[in-house]
């Protein structure tokens, strides 16, 4: 069992504060960063970027567009302009490249709220056992491109989506957005842990999809190191990716953490007092030496 | 059967056990959120869509909610649903009496459009239909009460062609003209602009989604006059021109100025005119 109270003071004893939080800092710096983009216009006349997440103009030239809402406008039968073909063309290419789920710990406002409950999680020592399968995320999502379908009036998605409503919100006005995202932080708080990032979210579902091959991922590398605090476990929003690339050595598994589900948050390295992740590519040959089969059977789902 | 095989069937039981529960779940969402969606999408009468914006149905399975309109809209009139108003949240809509279209030729916010939810093949802003102009109460609007005002008349973008004025007896004072306001479907947008510069308190003339503000004719209709236009003769009856008995040199017009009577120059030394007699000496001795 990880004692909860002292988790972390081992890496910052061993590498400072600054440097046991430089991916989490970096983060929010993202995060925030994105925000603030998107906010100099309305706020000081400043257009660097207009829009939204679910399209954006930035510098009145890149366009970019969110695949997983124009995948659904398609479905219900719009014909999109070259603009947002582009736009969708160049997010695709770049969580190819870096990970898909980097939208969700990179990108994605909710991320700070659903990090605040699982934070808060652990300081109030709360524990529900969780009824929600991880793999729910895909049959919202199945659920999200059925709905245009089936179902007249639009992108059904798009009424509820906590995730474009909360950027949106903050960007455009929030109105009563603040319900849906108190919605999200009480049900991740209370009710299931990582709950909406981790089990539920057909956006967070659509990126994991886009990102399956990319090429950043996070490698133990130094895996020999790792002294078993099991403190990764704690902090990683999708805990069961580590396993096979931290333990699997006498297996043969390669040390990169392979399985889509990891956002490549960087927590585990931060965390890690011994420096045994680190940021890396993933070679063809690690992909052929991790045997799928292998690594399911070693992925302890929670 | 085996320990492993046992095994094996409880954990495909509990597998199958457990994705239909999911299963089941997202499928409730799904009923959910399917119904949600029939009360969210419908649209209050006083929120218009933006220029070339699609009929309603197909606009909220085109516009993704990305707000480029608003930006691109260089009089900030346009706006995106928050969660709790009344408009599809996130879909962009302007509000007439606050915030009219005022009809940029250029029309940026199709332009800004990365879906067609705004139609690109619209280029001409007097052809988009956002809505209709309606003079909803002629209790209240001035110009029925015989006072001059016109404003939404002058207002007007497409001047005199989207909305004219009528003239009407005015029955009140027996002598003046009533200058009544008049829509045009035919050349209205639906801007609003008549709208927000109605004098009143609450506007006389409002602009309504198109489908709201619109009646149809049955479709089994047919205008007689019309038919006989298109078909340059009467479909009917052939048309005999009709007899009255009447005294010679008067005529009977059924369907325009009604009894006219052909005066014949009366022979007679006068003039007509007095002026003619009364001011023929001074004339003669010039």
């Amino acid at each position: 069992m990880v004692d909860l109270t002292t988790l972390g003071d081992d890496s910052i004893a061993a590498k400072g504060w600054i440097k046991a939080h430089k991916w989490l800092i970096l983060r929010r710096l993202s995060q925030l960063g994105i925000l603030a983009l998107f906010l100099t216009g309305p706020v000081l006349g400043v257009w660097i970027v207009k829009g939204n997440l679910a399209s954006s103009l930035t510098l009145d030239i890149l366009p970019l567009t969110d695949p997983h809402v124009l995948l659904q406008a398609v479905l219900s039968g719009v014909v999109p302009e070259t603009t947002a073909i582009i736009g969708v063309v160049l997010v695709l290419l770049f969580y190819f490249v870096v990970g898909g789920r980097v939208y969700c710990s990179w990108v994605c406002p909710v991320n700070m709220v659903t990090d605040l409950a699982s934070w808060l999680r652990r300081m109030l020592g709360i524990r529900t056992t969780s009824q929600i399968s991880r793999n729910a995320r895909y049959w919202m999502l199945a659920l999200t491109l059925i709905l245009p379908l089936v179902v007249s009036g639009g992108i059904i998605w798009e009424l509820i989506n906590p995730v474009s409503m909360m950027f949106r919100g903050i960007v455009f006005g929030m109105g009563a957005t603040w319900v849906v995202i108190l919605a999200v932080f009480l049900f991740d708080l209370l009710v299931t842990k990582e709950g909406w990032c981790g089990r539920l979210c057909p956006v967070g579902a659509f990126y994991n999809l886009i990102g399956s091959r990319s090429l950043l991922r996070v490698n133990a590398s130094n895996r020999a190191e790792c002294n078993d605090c099991m403190e990764c476990f704690v902090v990683c929003p999708e805990p069961h990716v580590i396993r096979p690339a931290l333990k699997g050595e006498k297996k043969g598994i390669s040390p990169v953490i392979l399985s889509s589900d990891c956002t490549n948050c960087g927590r585990c390295i931060d965390i890690c007092a011994k420096d045994v992740f680190s940021y890396g590519g993933r070679s063809v040959s690690e992909t052929k030496r991790s045997n799928p089969e292998v690594i399911k059977k070693h992925e302890v789902h929670t | 059967m085996s320990d492993t095989d046992k095994k094996h069937g409880m954990n495909r039981r509990q597998f199958l056990g457990n994705m239909l529960k999911t299963a089941c779940g997202v499928g409730l969402v799904g009923m959910g959120l399917g119904i949600y969606s029939n009360r969210a999408s419908s649209l209050p009468a006083h929120y218009l869509r933006p220029p070339g914006a699609l009929p309603e149905e197909d606009f909220l399975g085109a516009c993704i909610r990305c707000g480029l309109c608003v930006r691109d809209c260089p009089y900030d009139m346009l706006f995106l649903g928050e969660v709790g108003d009344d408009v599809a949240t996130g879909t962009p809509y302007f509000v007439a009496r606050t915030g009219p279209c005022e009809m940029c030729e250029d029309i940026p916010c199709i332009a800004a459009c990365p879906t067609n939810a705004l139609d690109h093949g619209l280029t001409d802003i007097e052809e988009s239909r956002m809505g209709l102009a309606v003079v909803v109460d002629q209790e209240t609007c001035i110009a029925f009460h015989g006072l001059r005002c016109e404003v939404c008349f002058n207002v007007c973008p497409i001047r005199g062609k989207a909305i004219t004025l009528n003239m009407q007896h005015n029955v009140r004072s027996g002598k003046h003209a009533l200058f009544i306001p008049v829509v045009h479907s035919e050349a209205c947008t639906g801007c609003g602009l008549c709208e927000r510069a109605c004098i009143l308190e609450e506007a006389a003339i409002k602009v309504f989604p198109t489908d709201l503000a619109k009646g149809e004719l049955g479709k089994h209709y047919r205008l007689g006059w019309k038919e006989k236009e298109k078909a340059g003769k009467a479909l009917v009856t052939p048309d005999v021109e009709h007899k009255y008995n009447l005294p010679e040199g008067v005529r009977y017009d059924l369907q325009g100025e009604g009894l006219i009577i052909e005066e014949k120059p009366e022979e007679t030394p006068f003039s007509s005119n007095p002026l003619n007699s009364l001011n023929s000496g001074f004339l003669d001795s010039k």
